[in-house]
């Protein structure tokens, strides 16, 4: 398996007010052609790490690493046209909130061609058939009639399938997905879901996956990297998180209900001030 | 010095305020320090303030007298120093006619603000919070306020009500409400139907306690900043008025009717008119460049951080 | 015993929309009663037509054996809060945690308000430091622990909670649930939840009704969830899918 990405020491810093406020402390992992997991709650800086690597932070945030490359692509050194192209080319990202991320005055087929004709030399037609197919291919039942609607006249779940056949329209070969079904419903989740199955199966595309969700991502992700203040605490296969080491990841398992189970009261996480270290 | 500077300091931005005073003059700080971090809206307030200033002390300050002149001798004297602006065409002191004017320009500021921007906040939030067809009645009557232009209508209301400063303030306020009740009601609307607003209709608040103690100040900031930023055409309308001799009367020194007067001798005693004209102009920029370091500090969406 | 809450056919309509399909229920005193459903399936709707909060189209509300008129006296709000979804919503942006407290306190014209205040928030585990806060001030858990102050200070004997965890990271769900359990317990509270997490509603809850497009698909109680022994497709399609994802051979 060849390895798409690599991160070392990667460190997010924004400055503030009151002083630097580092949200990424020296993460490092590799990825190849799988389903990578980022888990962990809010300001964890897990979302940080995924925008990092897209090129998505803030202008006065700071990025360090030792190596953060693509491809044999040096991240830290390109340009920003160079990352520009890059971007929805070769690597995508789908955010939770497709309403945020989908153009309102556009109609959803219109937003996936011009995806494509950004990245690709295609005539008109050409680029529809495309669009059609992916719209198809993200399980949209007619896409004829979604490629005329605006984003606001399709559902959640339609609209994060649009998100992501605009997302993939160019072939990524990394696909960053922040909690990209956390808006939906748990049976429209597992839809999409199985959608960036197929196409990490079908394509060999690379996936990180960014969620709050440790049952979901276990049950995903091929392996799971647990991440807590900045820092990761754990990285191990997803199927064997029920095994997991640190007492953060631990706490985070148990403490959720579960059904079938009496827990009164449900044990509660005790955060130990040296899992900062 | 420096220490206890710092232990104040740090006192109104703790995120642990001990009573309700701390909390909101930690509050009122934040803003102030937002405020103050833009230079140009500091110098707007030094404007203001100085225009305060200048009418509370105005008979101290002023050299003459701003209503008898010498006409023998003193007729469109050019700027010297006895007369730092010169004199006008009755032989008045110009300079002394434009400090004691201030307390008019005060006078037609305060009292439009505080008729139109009440008027406004009141019809806008019970607007936006009934709806249905009270909304529909007040927003079209606001709609027909709005369709003239406002000095058109300004005009024919001292033109009914009669020429006078106290006509040409009332004309200004019944002119000025209509946008003021346009924003009141837009942010109305995208707070009542939050989840905090029917927080409190859950503790069985009434209509009129929600709309008074829980939407109106949230209104309140935008309101001032656009009332702020109006200041400068309230003035200009008034001064407008002046120098159509529909506003305040001779002999008076209202800024606009000073212009008015000095208009005949334009070319060759330019002074007259454009003494005033920069005074309307200094106390309208001030009154812009506040209005945008107001915007900037009251921004709710930014919170307090 | 009279029920504290019966509620007998409603059906809300919006416009057009049909949100509340002629759902009837009833939860005894002291009981903890789950609503399931996904997006649109009406359960929310349901909470905020007994908080007076969505249009009542038909059928009939009664509250402690009282028949609700079309407006909510006053006295009402003394028996029946709720806690809102959203920790971020559902708190005044331009007031301190005090004067949220007082609010309530002010309007039903209590005297003490000084010592209620105080033991709202001891109640809730957030000292008097939290007390002249203002929201933005606050982490999701404690704005969500002052909203359940809020709703408590009036002395209700019915809580209505409109999934008062999903916007809150896991240890902190747990948190406010231990909270929730504790109060029922202190304070012999009949809970109404409403939750698309079928784990939180069994752990939360002794019966529960699941819901679809503003109808009732079935009632079950707690236990029948984790033994399977459901008897609709829909219920058991939810079961499945809160287990995860189950990769295809």
């Amino acid at each position: 398996m060849s390895t798409l990405l690599h991160v070392e020491d990667l460190r997010v810093s924004f400055p503030t007010r009151t002083g630097v406020v580092e949200a990424v402390r020296g993460v490092s992992f590799a990825l190849g052609q799988e389903r990578l997991g980022i888990v962990g709650e809010s300001g964890s800086g897990k979302s940080q790490t995924g925008r990092a690597i897209m090129g998505l932070t803030p202008l006065q945030a700071e990025i360090k690493a030792r190596r953060l490359e693509f491809n044999g692509i040096d991240l830290l050194k390109a340009s920003a046209a160079e990352r520009r192209a890059l971007r929805g080319n070769r690597i995508a990202m789908i955010l939770q909130d497709p309403k945020y991320s989908l153009d309102p005055v556009m109609t959803i087929g219109r937003q996936i061609v011009e995806t494509l004709r950004t990245h690709e030399k295609v005539g008109k037609s050409e680029a529809r058939a495309r669009a059609l197919d992916m719209l198809a291919a993200v399980q949209i039942r007619d896409p004829k009639r979604v490629y005329d609607l605006y984003p606001h006249e399709v559902s959640g779940g339609m609209g994060q399938r649009a998100m992501i056949a605009m997302m993939l329209i160019a072939g990524p070969e990394l696909l960053i997905a922040d909690e990209p079904t956390s808006a939906l419903d748990v049976t429209v989740q597992l839809d999409i879901l199985r959608i960036l199955d197929r196409l990490v199966i079908d394509r060999g595309m690379g996936l990180i996956f960014i969620s709050h969700d440790l049952r979901l991502v276990s049950t995903f992700c091929d392996r799971v990297i647990v991440m807590y203040a900045g820092k990761i605490v754990e990285e191990l296969k997803a199927s064997e998180l029920s095994q997991a080491k640190h007492p953060y990841t631990q706490g985070l398992l148990n403490c959720m209900p579960k059904i079938g189970e009496n827990r009164h009261p449900l044990p509660v996480l005790d955060r130990q001030p040296e899992w900062l270290l | 010095m420096s220490d206890t500077v710092m232990t104040r300091r740090e006192w109104l931005l703790t995120d642990r305020p001990q009573s309700r005073l701390q909390a909101r003059l930690g509050r009122a700080y934040l803003t102030w320090s937002r405020f103050a971090a833009n230079k140009l809206a500091v110098i707007g307030l030094g404007i203001i303030l100085l225009l305060l200033f200048v009418a509370a002390v105005a008979p101290l300050l002023a050299p003459h007298s701003p209503y008898i002149g010498d006409l023998k001798n003193a007729r469109l004297l050019a700027p010297s120093a006895t007369n730092w602006l010169g004199t006008d065409d009755q032989g008045r002191d110009i300079l002394s006619r434009l400090i004691y004017g201030s307390r008019l320009t005060l006078q037609v500021i305060v009292l439009v603000a505080v008729i139109a921007a009440p008027i406004g906040l009141l019809v806008g939030t019970a607007a936006g919070y009934a709806g249905g067809w009270v909304d529909a009645v007040l927003m079209r009557i606001t709609d027909i306020f709005l369709a003239f232009p406002k000095l058109v209508l300004a005009l024919a209301f001292v033109a009914a009500l009669g020429p006078g400063i106290e006509n040409a303030i009332i004309a200004i306020a019944l002119t000025s409400w209509p946008p003021y009740a346009r924003i009141a009601r837009a942010e109305t609307l995208t707070v009542r139907n939050s989840d905090y607003i029917a927080a409190v209709k859950l503790m069985g608040a009434s209509p009129m306690r929600i709309v008074l103690r829980h939407i109106m100040p949230l209104c309140i900031s935008s309101l001032i900043v656009r009332v702020t930023l109006d200041m400068a055409g309230i003035i200009l309308t008034a001064a407008g008025l002046g120098f159509l001799g529909l506003g305040a009367q001779p002999p008076l020194p209202e800024w606009g009717a000073m212009i008015a007067s000095g208009r005949r001798f334009i070319l060759d005693q330019w002074w007259v008119a454009a003494a005033p004209g920069a005074a309307i102009l200094i106390v309208s920029l001030g009154f812009n460049l506040l209005g945008d370091g107001l915007r900037d500090a009251l921004d709710t969406r930014s919170g307090g951080q | 015993m009279t029920p504290a809450l019966a509620i007998d056919k409603l059906r809300v309509v919006y416009d057009d929309f049909i949100a509340l399909k002629d759902v009837s229920l009833t939860v005894a005193q002291g009981e903890s009663f789950g609503l399931v459903g996904e997006s649109g399936s009406g359960k929310s709707t349901l909470l905020r037509a007994v908080a007076g909060l969505a249009p009542v189209t038909s059928g009939t509300i009664d509250v402690g054996g009282k028949r609700l008129g079309k407006t909510r006296e006053k006295e009402f709000y003394r028996q029946v809060q709720m806690v809102f979804q959203d920790p971020y919503g559902s708190l005044h942006p331009r007031q301190t945690v005090d004067r949220l407290l007082l609010e309530p306190l002010d309007i039903h014209g209590f005297a003490d308000t000084e010592k209620r205040i105080q033991r709202a928030l001891d109640e809730v585990g957030l000292g008097s430091g939290f007390r002249f806060r203002y929201s933005h001030q606050l982490s999701g858990g404690q704005r969500q622990r002052v909203a359940i102050a809020r709703a408590l200070i009036l002395e209700p004997s019915v809580l209505l909670l409109d999934e008062p965890t999903s916007a809150l990271d896991a240890s902190v769900q747990a948190e406010v649930l231990n909270l929730l359990e504790q109060i029922r317990r202190n304070r012999k509270l009949t809970f109404v939840m409403v939750s698309h997490d079928l784990g939180v509603i069994t752990h939360m809850c002794e019966r529960l009704m699941v819901m679809q497009t503003g109808e009732e698909v079935e009632r079950l109680e707690a236990g029948d969830l984790a033994s399977r022994k459901v008897t609709k497709d829909y219920t058991r399609n939810l079961l499945v899918a809160s287990e995860g994802f189950v990769r295809e051979p």
